[in-house]
């Protein structure tokens, strides 16, 4: 289960992957819907964190657009409603995770994604 | 028997069989439980919004339920796939990954608002290969540096583990130091061969208590006595913190307690099911069947 919220945290970690590490690019993923528990207020201290670019296309990649392209100033319930569905209610169950900068594959099976180096890789 | 940590690598020791065993002994259940809300306390997260954590050698999320019992939203990371199977199969909420926390961690800057790590650090302090990559002093100061930088400024870490002497706290501590961690280590019960825990309790920035007061940086005070009284104690402990915290996460989500039994196994395997999983191992008369503790 990768939910957008940590999709969105996600950088590559192989060794002297420094710049343009993120985000990680999804490819041939399978998504689950799955209901979570609406808790506006921690979307409101989550906000700051995220990188809104990223998660509005990411989001778009699992068929999501009902968030704007720029983030609002006004916290409404129904962009909190569509924030809290995007972070936390659309997991990534297989599939892969493609860094941009060094094209290190990340692979997701069972909703658990491999993030494991060969010893070269770290460093 | 020799430590676990020296037996065989993680990811070996921590196999199908031992994962399964590791998380239905109620002692072990019992035991971990009570450090997840040691290690919660010491983390003294501010109560009024809901926390972002990191789970550091989740395993089989026994520390991760209860994360979700207390309303945090969590990521769990750690090196053995039969653990993590049970955490799938136990439905704990956190995100899992399969990562090697000795290769250092992938997460932007600032992502999390604190970090718990109960009973894993140990494992870092002997060599899984002869690789240069592989001693010691380097995993943990990857370990340490990306930790450090993916919390968020101020924040904590607090990281319970088994050291088997003071030379590896000196060894922690000095690798986390040179990453940018203030803070040091809480020794509980003392003074008891078996109560006694050790819990690195680590401070990004002021350690986020209070305002710029000297006394912010100090390291918490650990618990006194010989933790006779532990779990007698303990589990009052737990029942106020439940009714607090019941009413500060009035709107986060709350979850009865979990009884692992057979109706519960037979439960969570027919969802597998219908989820598509495979491998859901078939039902027999042992499913669920009381087990006798192993130590
Ligand atoms: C004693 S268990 C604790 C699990 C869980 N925190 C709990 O309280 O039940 C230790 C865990 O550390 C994990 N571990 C050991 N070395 C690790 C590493 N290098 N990276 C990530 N996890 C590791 C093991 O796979 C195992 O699940």
């Amino acid at each position: 289960m990768v939910r957008l919220i940590t999709h969105n945290i996600l950088a590559c970690h192989v060794k002297g992957c420094t710049s343009n590490n993120f985000p990680l690019q999804l490819q041939g993923v399978q998504i689950e819907l799955r209901e979570a528990e609406f808790n506006p207020e921690f979307l409101k201290t989550f906000l700051p964190k995220i990188e809104w670019k990223a998660l509005v296309d990411t989001a778009k990649e699992a068929r999501d657009t009902s968030l704007p392209l720029e983030q609002p100033e006004m916290l409404d319930d129904e962009f909190l409603k569509n924030l809290h569905h995007v972070l936390l209610e659309i997991h990534i169950e297989e599939g892969t995770m493609i860094c941009p900068n060094c094209k290190h594959n990340y692979p997701i099976s069972n909703g658990i994604p491999n993030m494991l180096l060969a010893e070269h890789e770290v460093g | 028997m020799s430590r676990p940590e020296l037996q065989a690598p993680a990811e070996f020791y921590y196999g199908d069989t031992e994962a399964k065993k590791y998380t239905q002994n109620t002692r072990n259940q019992q035991i971990q439980a009570s450090m997840t809300y040691r290690a919660l306390e010491l983390l003294n997260l501010p109560t009024s919004s809901p926390a972002f954590l990191l789970d550091i050698g989740c395993g089989s999320g026994l520390s991760g339920e209860i994360l979700d019992d207390e309303g945090y939203i969590w990521t769990g990371l750690d090196i053995a796939p039969s653990m993590l199977e049970v955490a799938l199969e136990r439905e704990v909420d956190g995100d899992l990954f399969l990562q090697d926390i000795g290769q250092g961690l992938g997460f932007r800057p600032g992502s999390f608002d604190g970090a718990i790590s109960i009973s894993v650090l140990q494992w870092l302090l002997t060599a899984p290969t002869s690789h240069h990559t592989s001693s010691p002093p380097f995993r943990l100061k990857k370990f340490f540096t990306s930790l450090h930088s993916a919390l968020k400024n101020p924040s904590r870490a607090v990281l319970q583990f088994y050291p088997s002497d003071d030379d590896q706290i000196q060894l922690v501590t000095g690798i986390a130091r040179q990453a940018g961690f203030g803070g040091g280590v809480v020794v509980d019960y003392p003074n008891s061969n078996k109560a006694r825990k050790v819990f690195l309790c680590l401070f990004v920035g002021g350690g986020m208590s209070g305002g710029p007061s000297s006394d912010s940086q100090q390291v918490p005070q650990g618990l006194q006595g010989d933790g006779d009284e532990l779990e007698e104690e303990g589990k009052v402990k737990f029942e106020k913190r439940r009714v607090s915290t019941r009413d500060r996460n009035a709107n986060g989500k709350r979850k009865s307690q979990k009884v692992i039994d057979r109706d519960w196994i037979l439960k969570k395997k027919e969802l597998y099911r219908k989820r598509g999983k495979e491998s859901v191992p078939r039902d027999s008369k042992f499913t669920g069947r009381k087990r006798k503790p192993t130590f």
